[in-house]
C-alpha cells in the first residue's frame, strides 16, 4: 500500500457536523475512562475510610475505662493479720458495697450489687493487703473496675431508653449506679489496664500485655532467625554461587515460597516443630521459628535487590587492591547495600507482626491470663489476641478487639515509619 | 540451661577470638612480612571452630535429650505397666509422669508413677550438668586444637574464609529444605488420611461432614469426606473478591499511570501500600462488624434473605484486601509498556483513552494477566477473613447470599485444639492443605511463567 492510498481525501470537512460529533464522542469516552479511574480510586480510599473509621469509632471507648471510687474497709475479722493471701475478702467486697446503700437491706439484692464492679474485685483487694499488711483494719479508698454492662452504660453504647427486659442490667441497677455517679464516685480515667493486663474473660479486666509480649518474643525469634539466614543466602546467592541448574532452581523455589499461603506454614509448623520434633505448643519460639520460615524469602528477594544496586565499579576496586572476595563484601558491598536490606527487613518483619493463620495452628490462640516469662511459655500474639477476642460474645470485647487492631496498627505504622526513614536517610543512588 | 550453654559458647569464642588475635600479633611482632593472614583472621579462625561444633553439639542434645529421657522412663517402669505397642497409652503415662515430676498433681498417682517421676527429675538435672559440661569440654577442646595450629604461614584467612562460605551455602538451602519439608509433610500426612478415605471419595464427593466421622468412624466416616462442596464454596468466595477487585484495581492502575499527575500519584499509591499493609484478621474484623450486617440490611430492604456468613460479605472484603495486589501489578505492567508506544498512539491523534484502551492495554495483558493469577492464588489461600467471616457448614451452592465454607476455614476447624493425629478428622485437614499447595503453585508458576515471558519481549 503507498502513502498516497492512506492519506485523507483532499477536502476533508474538519467542521462537518459527523466529524464534529465523532470527535465529540471520542472525547467523551476519554473523559469516561478518566472518570471511572476517579471513582474506582474513590472506591478504594472510600472502603479505607471506612475501615478506618469503624475502629477508631469502636475502638477509642476501650482506652478508657469506667472506675468506681469506693471505701473498703479491710475487716481483720475477715483476714487474718499472719496470713493475708487468705482470707474471705468476698465478705470485704458486700460489706463495702452494703454500706454504699445502707437503704439496701433485701438480701437478694445486697448480693446484686455485686455486679456493680468487676468479678475479680477480691482479688485486686487481697493483692493490696498482701502487698501492704499494715492497711488491715483501716479503711481505703480504692479505684476499682465497674463490671462491663456498667462501664457500657457510662459509655452510651447501653441505651438507657432500652426496654429494661432487653438490656443486661435492670433500672434499679441503674439507679445504684447513677447514684455513686452523684456521689461523684465514677471517673473515666485513661485505660492503663489494656496494656498492663493479660488476657480474661470479664472486658473490663482483658489487656494486651501477654499479647505484646508474646508477639515480641515471636518477632524476637524469627529476627534472630531470618536475618542472619537470610543475608548469608542473599550474598551467597548474588556473589558466589555459580549460574547452573541448582542455584536456578534454588531461585525459583524462593521466589514460589514467597507466594506459598500462610496457612501453609502452620502446617509445616504443626507437622514437622510441634508433632515430629515434640516442641511444647503455643509457645511464642515455635511460633517466631514458622514466621522465620515465611519472612525468610522476603529478606533474601531484598537483600539481593540491594546488592545488585551497588556498583559493580566498588567490587571491581576492593579486588583490585588486593582484597579477598569475603573482604570486598564484608568490608564494601554489604555497609552499602546495609538501609536496603535493613528496610526489607522492617517490612518483613511488619509482614510477620500481622500474620495470624499459622500462629493459630500452632496454638498461639489459647487463653492464657499471664504474660510469658520465657521463650517456651504457652502465650498468645497480637493478631491471635484479636482473633480471640472477635469471638468473644460481650459486648465489651467488640470495643477491646478495635482498640486491640489500633495498637496492632500504631506498631505496624511505627515499623514501616523507621523503614521509610531508614530508606530516605541512608540509601544512595549511584 | 540451655541459655547457659549458650553464653558459654559466646564466652569462649570470644575468649578464642583474643587469643587467636594475640597470637596473631605475636606473630606479625616476630616474623613481620611473613605472616600469611592479619592477626584479626587469626582469632576469627579459632573463635568460629570454637563456636561451631559447640553450637551443633547444644542443637543435637537438645533435640536427643527429651527422647532418650523417655526411653530411660518407660525401662524403668516395671514390667508389664504399659504396653509398648500401644504408642498412645506410652505418651500418656509419659505426660502424666511429667507433670507429677512437676509437681502438677490430679488425683492420687500410683507408685510406679510416683517413682519415675523421681528419676525423671534426677535426670533431667544430669542431663543438663552433662551438656553444660560437655559444651565447655568440647569449646576448651576445639579452642586449644585451633590455636595449635597457628602459625605464621598458616593461611587463617583462607580456613576461616571456607567455613563462611559453607555456612553461607548452609542459609541458601534452608530455603530448599522449608519447601520439601512443607511437601513432605503435607504428603505424608495426606497418605495417612487416604488410607482411610480413598482418594476418589476426596476429590469427588460431595458431601463434607467431617465432625461426624470422629464420633462414629466405622460407619458414618464414609461419604462424610467428599471435599467438592468445600471448593466449590472457595471458588465462589475468591471469584466474588476477583469480581470486587479487578476491575477497581485495573481501572486504579489505568488512571494512576494515565491520567493522575505527581501530585495525586504521592497521595494515592501509599494509600494503597497501607491497604496493603492491613493484617488480614482486621479485616476479617471489618467483615464481621460492619460488611455482613450491611449486606444482610441491603438483602432485607431488597427481600432478599442473607445468611449471617453470607459467601458475599466475605469475598467482599477479601476483594477490597486484594484490590492493591492487582492495582500495583497493573501499574507495573503498564509501565513496562514501552513509552515509545504511547508517544506513537497519541502523536496520530488518538485520545488517551482510545491510546490506553487500544495499544497499552494490549500490550500489558499479559503482565496483567498475571497480576490476576498471582491475585487469585493470594484469594484461594487466604485464611483469616474466611475464617472470622465465613460459614463452617459446606453446603454445595452458588449462591452469593448462602452461608459457604472454604478450604483454609476447614483447616483452621479441623485443627484448632486438636492434636491427636490418628484420626481422619486432623488428617483431612493436611490433605486440604496438599491440594491448597498444589493449586496456588500452579497458579503462581504460570502466573509468574507469563509475567517472565511477557517482559521478555520487550526488554
Amino acid at each position: 500500500m503507498s502513502t498516497a492510498d492512506m492519506s485523507l481525501p483532499a477536502k476533508f470537512d474538519w467542521s462537518s457536523q459527523a466529524a464534529v460529533a465523532r470527535r465529540r464522542s471520542r472525547h467523551a469516552a476519554d473523559h469516561r475512562l478518566r472518570w471511572i479511574g476517579i471513582v474506582a480510586i474513590m472506591i478504594a480510599v472510600g472502603l479505607l475510610g471506612i475501615l478506618l473509621a469503624t475502629l477508631v469509632s469502636t475502638g477509642y471507648r476501650a482506652f478508657v475505662q469506667t472506675m468506681a471510687t469506693v471505701p473498703v474497709y479491710i475487716n481483720p475479722e475477715y483476714v487474718d493479720e499472719n496470713d493475708p493471701s487468705k482470707g474471705n475478702y468476698r465478705a470485704i467486697v458486700k460489706d463495702t458495697l452494703t454500706s454504699l446503700f445502707p437503704d439496701v437491706t433485701n438480701p437478694r439484692d445486697q448480693r446484686d450489687l455485686g455486679k456493680l464492679l468487676t468479678n475479680n474485685t477480691q482479688f485486686m483487694i487481697r493483692n493490696k493487703v498482701v502487698a501492704d499488711p499494715s492497711i488491715i483494719g483501716t479503711t481505703v479508698e480504692m479505684t476499682l473496675p465497674v463490671s462491663d454492662p456498667f462501664d457500657q452504660l457510662e459509655k452510651g453504647v447501653l441505651s438507657r431508653e432500652l426496654p429494661e427486659d432487653q438490656r443486661k442490667i435492670n433500672d434499679k441497677e441503674i439507679g445504684w449506679f447513677d447514684a455513686l455517679a452523684a456521689e461523684g464516685r465514677i471517673s473515666t480515667p485513661f485505660n492503663w489496664g489494656l496494656f498492663f493486663n493479660s488476657d480474661s474473660r470479664f472486658p473490663e479486666l482483658a489487656g494486651l500485655a501477654g499479647a505484646i509480649v508474646g508477639s515480641f518474643y515471636a518477632l524476637l525469634v524469627c529476627f534472630l532467625i531470618s536475618f542472619p539466614v537470610g543475608i548469608a543466602a542473599a550474598v551467597y546467592l548474588e556473589e558466589f554461587a555459580p549460574k547452573n541448574r541448582w542455584t536456578d532452581l534454588v531461585e525459583v523455589n524462593i521466589n514460589n515460597l514467597a507466594a506459598v499461603p500462610s496457612i501453609v506454614f502452620g502446617l509445616l509448623g504443626l507437622a514437622v516443630f510441634l508433632n515430629f520434633f515434640g516442641m511444647p505448643r503455643s509457645a511464642p519460639l515455635v511460633g517466631g521459628m514458622v514466621l522465620s520460615l515465611m519472612t525468610l524469602p522476603t529478606i533474601i528477594i531484598v537483600t539481593r535487590a540491594s546488592l545488585k544496586a551497588v556498583p559493580p565499579s566498588i567490587r571491581e576496586g576492593g579486588l583490585g587492591m588486593g582484597a579477598s572476595r569475603h573482604q570486598v563484601i564484608t568490608h564494601h558491598v554489604l555497609p552499602l547495600a546495609l538501609p536496603g536490606i535493613l528496610t526489607g527487613t522492617i517490612i518483613g518483619l511488619a509482614q510477620a507482626l500481622g500474620e495470624t493463620a499459622p500462629l493459630l495452628l500452632i496454638g498461639m490462640n489459647a487463653f492464657i491470663t499471664s504474660p510469658p516469662g520465657g521463650l517456651l511459655d504457652a502465650s498468645t500474639a497480637l493478631p491471635t489476641q484479636i482473633f480471640i477476642w472477635a469471638d468473644s460474645p460481650e459486648r465489651g470485647f467488640v470495643d477491646r478487639t478495635s482498640a486491640a487492631i489500633l495498637v496492632l496498627l500504631g506498631f505496624l505504622i511505627i515499623m514501616n515509619g523507621i523503614a521509610i526513614f531508614l530508606r530516605q536517610r541512608l540509601e544512595r543512588t549511584w | 540451661m540451655a541459655g547457659y550453654a549458650f553464653l558459654v559458647i559466646i564466652v569462649l569464642s570470644l575468649v578464642g577470638y583474643y587469643v587467636g588475635r594475640s597470637a596473631g600479633r605475636g606473630f606479625v611482632a616476630t616474623g613481620g612480612r611473613e605472616v600469611h593472614s592479619l592477626p584479626g583472621y587469626h582469632g576469627a579462625f579459632v573463635a568460629v571452630w570454637v563456636c561451631l561444633p559447640a553450637f551443633v553439639l547444644v542443637l543435637l542434645w537438645l533435640f536427643l535429650q527429651g527422647t532418650i529421657i523417655d526411653q530411660v522412663l518407660i525401662s524403668s517402669l516395671p514390667q508389664g505397666y504399659v504396653d509398648l505397642a500401644d504408642s498412645s497409652r506410652v505418651s500418656l503415662v509419659l505426660s502424666e509422669i511429667k507433670n507429677v515430676a512437676a509437681g502438677r498433681l490430679f488425683g492420687d498417682p500410683s507408685p510406679e508413677v510416683e517413682s519415675a517421676a523421681a528419676l525423671y527429675n534426677r535426670w533431667e538435672t544430669i542431663a543438663r550438668w552433662a551438656m553444660l559440661v560437655a559444651v565447655l569440654g568440647l569449646t576448651i577442646l576445639t579452642l586449644v586444637v585451633a590455636r595449635t595450629r597457628l602459625a605464621p604461614r598458616f593461611r587463617a584467612r583462607n580456613n576461616f574464609e571456607r567455613v563462611v562460605s559453607g555456612l553461607m551455602i548452609f542459609c541458601s538451602l534452608v530455603a530448599i529444605v522449608t519447601t520439601i519439608g512443607i511437601i513432605a509433610s503435607l504428603l505424608f500426612e495426606a497418605w495417612e488420611f487416604f488410607k482411610r478415605v480413598p482418594v476418589s471419595e476426596f476429590l469427588f464427593g460431595i458431601r463434607w461432614e467431617p465432625q461426624i466421622a470422629l464420633r462414629a468412624d466405622q460407619v458414618a466416616g464414609k461419604g462424610a469426606f467428599g471435599a467438592i462442596p468445600v471448593f466449590t464454596g472457595t471458588l465462589l468466595i475468591a471469584t466474588i473478591a476477583m469480581i470486587v477487585a479487578t476491575p477497581i484495581g485495573i481501572y486504579t492502575a489505568i488512571y494512576l499511570v494515565e491520567y493522575a499527575d505527581d501530585r495525586v500519584r504521592k497521595i494515592v499509591k501509599p494509600i494503597m501500600e497501607l491497604l496493603a499493609g492491613i493484617p488480614t484478621v482486621v479485616y476479617g474484623f471489618f467483615a464481621v462488624l460492619t460488611v455482613a450486617p450491611a449486606v444482610r440490611e441491603t438483602g432485607s430492604v431488597l427481600g432478599i434473605a442473607v445468611s449471617p456468613n453470607s459467601a458475599l460479605a466475605a469475598g467482599a472484603v477479601m476483594g477490597i484486601m486484594i484490590i492493591p495486589f492487582i492495582s500495583s501489578l497493573s501499574d507495573d505492567a503498564l509501565n513496562a509498556v514501552p513509552r515509545t508506544m504511547r508517544d506513537g498512539s497519541l502523536a496520530l491523534g488518538a485520545t488517551r483513552a482510545e491510546t490506553m484502551i487500544k495499544v497499552m492495554l494490549p500490550a500489558a495483558i499479559p503482565g496483567i494477566m498475571g497480576g490476576v493469577l498471582l491475585a487469585m492464588s493470594r484469594a484461594i489461600g487466604e485464611t483469616m477473613i474466611v475464617v472470622m467471616a465465613a460459614g463452617l457448614i459446606a453446603t454445595l451452592t452458588f449462591n452469593p447470599v448462602d452461608s459457604v465454607t472454604t478450604v483454609t476455614v476447614q483447616i483452621v476447624t479441623l485443627l484448632i485444639g486438636d492434636t491427636e493425629f490418628d484420626s481422619p478428622k486432623t488428617l483431612a485437614a493436611f490433605a486440604l492443605g496438599l491440594v491448597l499447595f498444589v493449586v496456588t503453585l500452579c497458579l503462581n508458576i504460570v502466573a509468574l511463567r507469563i509475567v517472565q515471558k511477557y517482559r521478555e519481549q520487550y526488554e
